[in-house]
């Protein structure tokens, strides 16, 4: 019948209208899910590099997680030159070498202790260890000592802008 | 356990464990409706859609506003309003869907008087429809506590006070409705409470009520004839649609529905977008302040009729004149003692009635939202009494009707 | 049966305006009154008859004027002689910088106030030397010559170091007017200056204590503590505001707030402030509300055709 296949389409025609209206509103509901402004801009740490002394560990914060912060001593480094794979994780500001990883266990997220006196890691929840510069030295951890992104600015460094240094790491796959 | 056979197709195997067939039918395809109707019979579908947009711009606003003293304000004006994205849209729409919910409300209570679809076996649709204007009242009133504006603080102050009930100075239940000596803290998070839990749930209940009591009586129609839905149903179904006097709900009803249902919502946007200052009164744009009562203080439009029947008189009698006005309107089947199940224009001084109700409502509204002195005072206790009166004249006015 | 549609949409409609004017315009024209604004003509001030010449000004100014003693002026060097919660401890409000003057206050009405501050700023009801009360800011008494000509050259020299046209942001032109006494939390704005965001609590709780130690001693000063005005633009509207900043005591009589002086395009610049703080999304409001209104009212169309399909064979 002519009227039912013409009264069909009309009716498919207004269902289509609606539909867009209601994508209309899906789109604004997503939208209003989003992180605030305000969230996003306090997502940007900046660390004063000058203000670190050797082989002291400091734990600092960005975006809600605890960040590691080791200068690294003359003799740490020189045991690190010889293992490049552990020179690639440091970050270098003003002549001094730094290790800067976000303070999770790559395993299950506990935080791990820092033990100046064999200058490495010792996570108390599964025994995992790194060694001073981030590097997993015992498992069960997968990996390193993830990396935050930074980027260096003068003898500052900004937490959560992706700098050229961090996008190199990245690259090379020395962090996630 | 029941019989079940082997599913020939999806649509059977639903049929088979929920009836969905047969569910279609009963709601949609076979709930005949009369043709002989006007557009106020959309009323309902467009209460359902604004019902809709109440809960979800609801949702979105809940997942940011803050029940604190302190914080409610800010979460509201700053949060929402700056920084979520679209909140502003969220704002907008739930402050002028919940003022333009209840002109729909009224138009469609008002249709029902006119005509007579509270009678005879409609009694129940009236009674939970007036119980969906109570519930709709609460959650009105619990919501503009939210914000906690000067007016929402306010409003609460002098709408719990009413529960003192003048001369028998209750003030312990005054205390005991707030949770504390003022409307602090534990009374905007039991308000908060109220309005996102437990009255929309009863309004859900109710309106499910409403729905059920309406399924058997069916609708009414223009000229209040009594339509044998079952002979009409049948010429409809043998192909006679132009010529029966029913059509299906859905999807010939709902068709017109949905046509007067777009052009509410292009007048509904126009509102949202470009005029809302009637649904987001200035007054509540200054924080609350225990210590400061605004000027002008007054509830929002849809109450004034109310509180204009309050204010004339001395306490006492103008407590007893408010709860006789809350409760009157849900005893109309029972006071219009006319069996006439027809549009008040052919029921003689029903007529008169109807408008002078309609007219003095009107009045009772402005007067309410005016200050009380001079001649707007007079004019408010005229009309306070004129609305008792009215009432007190049905029961005599339809015992004399006419059969019509 | 005769279609009584259009009837019955003509008494819904005709019903529904009449409640509506009744309870909105109406109603709020008996509760408020309404005041013309005059245009921040300053018509109860004198012409200004000479022409001021900014040299003589800035000599003026350094000089016989004494005004920084009490105030600073950062575009000529000149810093403030105190912090500002030591100045509001000492004269009850802190004496604005005066790099900004020339372009927000209007020129008749700084001539006036440099002659006689409290007759300008329409505190005289507060200010009465006769009571014992002077406005704590002194008025310039002459530098030997003609005092209205000396007048004119200060105005002239303000002006001249002041930001021009669009270089006035809102901001600047708020802060300037209004932001000695009224803190604007929503942008972060207290009377002491833009809130930083602070790394040690010990450092933020420290600027929280001098914007509280300003705050009472302007509440001294001014009787009660002028509000926050965040919200302002919704709770009083563009043309009640406008028209307070012309003249307070037509709306609040007695009121301790001054009337500050602003001209016709600083007040813009400090509603457009204003409504950056409390109706900062009404650009896309209205951006989005035209595309909603375009979509529902072909929503609207597509219904109506619908409908007039499916009731083809009803009729």
């Amino acid at each position: 019948m002519k009227n039912s296949s013409r009264r069909g389409f009309m009716g498919k025609a207004f269902g289509a209208v609606a539909g867009v209206g209601a994508i209309g509103s899906l789109y604004a509901m997503k939208k209003s899910w989003d992180p605030l402004p305000s969230v996003k801009a306090a997502g940007f740490t900046t660390l004063d590099m000058s203000a670190y002394a050797e082989n002291e560990l400091v734990t600092e914060k960005w975006r809600g997680k605890p960040i590691f912060v080791l200068k690294l001593t003359a003799d740490m480094l020189k045991a690190m030159k010889s293992k490049k794979n552990d020179m690639d994780r440091l970050i270098k500001v003003d002549g001094s070498y730094y290790m800067v990883t976000i303070g999770l266990c790559t395993h299950l997220g506990c935080i791990p202790g820092y033990r100046p006196e064999t200058e490495d890691f010792l996570c108390a929840c599964h025994g995992g260890m790194y060694d001073a510069s981030g590097d997993v030295t015992k498992a069960p951890p997968p990996r390193g000592l993830d990396i935050p992104p930074f980027k260096i600015d003068g003898t500052k460094l900004v937490l959560g802008e992706e700098g050229s240094e961090y996008k190199a790491m990245k690259e090379n796959g020395i962090t996630l | 356990m029941a019989h079940f056979t082997k599913a020939t197709s999806v649509k059977d195997w639903f049929n088979q464990r929920l009836a969905v067939e047969k569910v279609e039918k009963v709601m949609m395809s076979e709930y005949w409706i009369p043709k002989n109707i006007n557009f106020l019979w959309a009323m309902g579908m467009v209460l359902v859609i604004t019902f809709a947009l109440l809960l979800v711009s609801g949702i979105f606003l809940l997942m940011y506003y803050q029940p604190n003293v302190n914080t409610a304000f800010d979460s509201v004006n700053y949060t929402i309003m700056r920084e979520v994205d679209f909140g502003w849209l969220w704002r907008h729409v739930h402050g002028v869907a919940a003022s333009v919910v209840f002109l729909i409300i009224y138009i469609h209570m008002f249709t029902g008087i006119y005509y007579g679809s509270y009678k005879k076996g409609r009694e129940m649709i009236w009674i939970s429809g007036m119980l969906l204007f109570v519930a709709f009242s609460a959650e009105a009133f619990s919501g503009y506590m939210l914000p906690w504006g000067q007016m929402s603080y306010w409003a609460g102050m002098v709408i719990t006070n009413l529960f003192a009930g003048g001369s028998l100075h209750a003030d312990g239940l005054v205390e005991w409705i707030r949770g504390d000596y003022v409307p602090a803290q534990a009374f905007l998070t039991r308000f908060f409470m109220l309005h996102v839990l437990l009255i929309p749930l009863a309004i859900m209940g109710l309106i499910g009520l409403h729905f059920a009591a309406l399924r058997i009586p069916h609708v009414n129609n223009q000229d209040g004839e009594e339509v044998d839905f079952d002979a009409e149903a049948k010429k409809y179904l043998a192909g006679d649609k132009a010529g029966s006097k029913v059509m299906r709900f859905a999807n010939d009803f709902m068709a017109k529905d949905m046509m007067v249902v777009g052009i509410y919502l292009v007048f509904f946007f126009y509102l949202v977008f470009f005029h809302y200052g009637f649904a987001m009164d200035p007054v509540n744009f200054d924080p609350a302040d225990g210590l400061k009562t605004p000027a002008h203080i007054y509830p929002e439009w849809y109450f004034l009729w109310s509180y204009e029947i309050l204010r004339p008189f001395s306490t006492d009698i103008g407590l007893m004149a408010f709860a006789f006005a809350q409760v009157i309107f849900v005893l109309l089947p029972f006071l219009d003692r006319s069996p006439n199940t027809v549009p008040a224009s052919r029921r003689g001084l029903f007529q008169i009635w109807f408008w002078a109700m309609l007219v003095d409502m009107i009045v009772l509204t402005a007067m309410g939202k005016l200050p009380p002195a001079g001649i707007f005072s007079t004019i408010g206790l005229v009309a306070a009494l004129t609305f008792i009166g009215l009432w007190i004249a049905l029961p005599f006015i339809t015992k004399m009707e006419k059969k019509a | 049966m005769k279609n009584k549609e259009p009837l019955i949409l003509a008494v819904v409609i005709f019903f529904t305006i009449v409640t509506y004017y009744l309870v909105e315009p109406f109603a709020h024209s008996q509760m408020h009154k309404h005041y013309e604004s005059e245009g921040f003509a300053y018509k109860d001030l004198p012409e200004l008859t000479k022409t001021g010449d900014a040299t003589r000004g800035h000599d003026l100014v350094m000089g016989a004027g004494a005004c920084t003693g009490c105030h600073a002026i950062s575009k000529a060097g000149m810093p403030a002689p105190m912090s500002p919660t030591d100045s509001a401890a000492t004269y009850g409000v802190n004496p604005p910088d005066l790099s900004n003057a020339g372009a927000v206050y209007d020129a008749k009405f700084l001539a006036d106030l440099i002659k006689n501050p409290a007759h300008a700023l329409m505190v005289e009801h507060k200010f009465d030397p006769a009571k014992g009360k002077v406005h704590p800011m002194a008025q310039f008494y002459g530098a030997g010559g003609d005092m209205d000509q000396e007048v004119a050259d200060m105005v002239a020299y303000l002006q001249s170091i002041a930001p021009k046209g669009e270089e006035l942001t809102p901001a600047m032109a708020f802060e300037t007017a209004c932001g000695r006494c009224h803190a604007v939390h929503y942008e972060k704005w207290t009377q002491i200056g833009t809130k930083p965001s602070f790394k040690k609590k010990q450092d933020e709780l420290a600027f929280d204590t001098s914007v509280l130690d300003y705050q009472d001693s302007l509440k001294a000063y001014m009787g009660k503590l002028p509000p926050d005005l965040s919200i302002y633009i919704r709770s009083r509207g563009e043309h009640y505001i406008k028209t307070f900043v012309e003249n307070p005591q037509n709306y609040l009589k007695g009121t301790a707030m001054p009337r500050v002086g602003v001209s016709e395009e600083s007040a813009e610049k400090v509603i457009e402030y204003l409504e950056d703080s409390g109706d900062t999304k009404r650009h896309e409001r209205e951006s989005v509300g035209k595309n909603v209104m375009i979509y529902i009212i072909i929503f609207a169309i597509f219904a109506l055709l619908w409908k007039k399909q499916v009731w083809r064979d009803l009729h």
